[in-house]
């Protein structure tokens, strides 16, 4: 193993996320307390609790998701997506780096940062609403698992991406609706019985519902099914990403 | 000695169906300087970056200080610095994080003080700070260079170095590489000028569309393929040739006052004392003499026309 590579890459990009901080913290943290605003008062005035648990409350998880998807995703791709498009990746793929270590490096700080701001999210929750954390360890689990899924999507995409158009569409364009479909801001036992069938196909459903319930112990989906999804889709992020590295697939022609 | 690199029957075609090397056999030894000449798309880029990793090979094999490049990647790729043609930069890092970054990614522990004897080797100490969208075009060249060197690599590859470079950085590459190579690295280069590799190299190798015509020490090369021509300034003009000179390869210039005599870099040897000799018997004088010597650039333009 070349830890010394790994750690190379590691704080390079934690370096590089550091430059973009303020932004990448900031956005979140305006977006959530709107969030909290414009749901929590507008429509939390109307709907008071869902199985219990105030309106506020029962979204954070979900937002904590959105946010947490959205920038293991976006981290996860640009890191290996620049190098790329610059040229530099030149310097990675002739250093005596297995491609498994590379990816430690990247999708470990992609997963950090996008944990970090997690965090930050939760925090300025509990600024609006109540929280209340009934299965702490579980609730690490679910977001260190996903973290490190996403941000391995992410390193997907951003191979796969010719252009900074494709790079962007799956973030911007497919997590939010998802999210939003997935039960962030309301159970799905609210939906007619049809769209209830759909969401189980929905991924983000399963995250959404386990990571609730590590909160309140309410959930869409048995906890162990969410954590059987995770699962599954790590296990087929990591069968794409072996068959990039032995392919060498735009990385390597 | 064993070669230190040695690259048996390599082939490459690109996905697109083009072959872009169609079987080169090259043996670099160690603490040689190798110039790689050829024109753009003689397969120069495509050879370096499979030595490098940058490229899977086709069939064929390379080896690097007794090491497989594509089986045994570590070994071979920790040994190996490379700079490459384009000037590919992290714009918004700075100089030294940059080449630290070299350093670490070839899994070796932070050196502050080699960095430091790099970067003022190559004049970048005062910009060490600055981050690399700042830089002109030459020293984001040296910044590549001193990343190629963070890791001390033995073999170092220099990609077409001196491509829209200034004098000045030109020499004070060529000492850098002239230093390396005291401490026994092995150089190899790119160029298509022919003048850079007449300066610096040990040997030369051609290559031109995926084939290695020839490689030879550079002297040897200018020797064996160099016309070599013997003028002599007649102290009276001649009409015409005498019978006992007719032997020689020569003709009358500029009005019968001038003799050439062309002859190949080998065979000149014993030819001219008899030519000398001959003028001498038949009481032909001359008041001055010069030789001129074809350079790589006629050699080449030779073997590439010839064989292309
Ligand atoms: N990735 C690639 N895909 C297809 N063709 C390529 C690729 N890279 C280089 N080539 C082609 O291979 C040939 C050799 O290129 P290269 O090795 O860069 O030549 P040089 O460095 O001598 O100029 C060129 O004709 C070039 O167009
Ligand atoms: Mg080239």
């Amino acid at each position: 193993m070349n830890f010394e590579a790994i750690k190379s890459i590691y704080t390079f990009e934690m370096a590089r996320m550091q430059r973009t901080l303020l932004q990448s913290v900031i956005s979140p943290v305006i977006t959530t307390s709107l969030y909290f605003i414009v749901f929590g008062t507008a429509i939390g005035s109307r709907i008071q609790t869902i199985e219990g648990v105030s309106y506020g409350s029962f979204i954070t998880p979900g937002l904590i998701m959105l946010t947490l998807l959205t920038q293991c995703i976006g981290n996860g791709s640009i890191g290996i997506y620049f190098p790329k498009f610059t040229g530099t990746i030149y310097e990675i793929l002739s250093a005596p780096v297995a491609m498994t270590e590379i990816l430690v490096g990247y999708v470990g700080a992609a997963a950090t940062k996008g944990l970090i701001i997690g965090l930050i999210i939760l925090a300025t929750a509990s600024f609006f609403v109540e929280i209340s954390i009934a299965h702490p360890v579980m609730m690490v689990v679910f977001l260190v698992l996903t973290a490190v899924t996403f941000s391995l999507f992410g390193f997907i995409i951003g191979i796969w991406a010719k252009n900074f158009e494709q790079l962007n569409i799956v973030p911007m364009l497919v997590v939010p609706p998802l999210t939003f479909l997935g039960g962030s801001f309301y159970s799905i036992d609210m939906l007619p019985p049809f769209w209830q069938a759909v969401s189980h196909f929905n991924p983000v459903l399963y995250l959404v519902s386990g990571f609730r319930w590590s909160f309140y112990e309410i959930a869409d989906v048995n906890p162990l099914i969410s954590l059987g999804m995770i699962g599954l889709f790590l296990a087929i992020c990591l069968s794409v990403l072996g068959w990039i590295f032995k392919t060498g697939y735009r990385l390597r022609s | 000695m064993a070669p230190i690199v040695s690259i048996d029957r390599l082939t490459k075609t690109y996905g697109n169906g083009f072959e872009a090397l169609k079987g080169i056999d090259l043996d670099i030894e160690e603490g040689e300087i190798l110039a790689l000449l050829g024109p753009n798309g003689a397969g120069k880029t495509t050879l370096i970056s499979i030595i490098c990793g940058l490229v899977n090979p086709g069939s064929g094999k390379v080896m690097v200080a007794g090491h497989d490049v594509v089986k045994d990647f570590r070994a071979t790729r920790a040994l190996i610095g490379l700079v490459p043609q384009e000037l590919t930069t992290d714009m918004f890092e700075t100089v030294w994080n940059t080449v630290s970054f070299s350093r670490g990614v070839h899994g070796k522990k932070p050196d502050p003080a080699l960095i430091e004897s790099i970067l003022k080797d190559l004049s970048l100490w005062e910009k060490k700070d600055n981050t690399l969208r700042e830089l002109s075009g030459g020293m984001k060249r040296r910044v590549l260079i001193a990343k190629a060197l963070a890791h001390e690599p033995k073999i170092l590859f220099l990609d077409e170095p001196t491509a829209g470079v200034d004098v000045n950085l030109r020499r004070e590459m060529w000492q850098v590489v002239e230093r390396l190579r005291e401490n026994g690295v092995t150089i190899i280069l790119t160029t298509h000028y022919i003048e850079e590799a007449e300066e610096i190299a040990d040997r030369v190798g051609v290559i031109n569309g995926g084939r290695l015509l020839l490689v030879e020490e550079k002297r040897a090369l200018m020797q064996k393929l160099g016309r070599k021509q013997l003028r002599l300034e007649l102290s009276e003009p001649l009409t015409a040739l005498p019978d006992s000179l007719a032997l020689y390869n020569l003709t009358l210039a500029d009005d019968g006052t001038a003799l050439v005599h062309e002859y190949q870099g080998e065979e000149g040897q014993g030819s001219i004392a008899s030519l000398l000799a001959t003028l001498a018997a038949e009481d032909i004088h001359f008041r001055d003499l010069s030789t001129r010597q074809s350079s790589l650039e006629d050699i080449f333009v030779a073997l590439v026309g010839e064989k292309a």
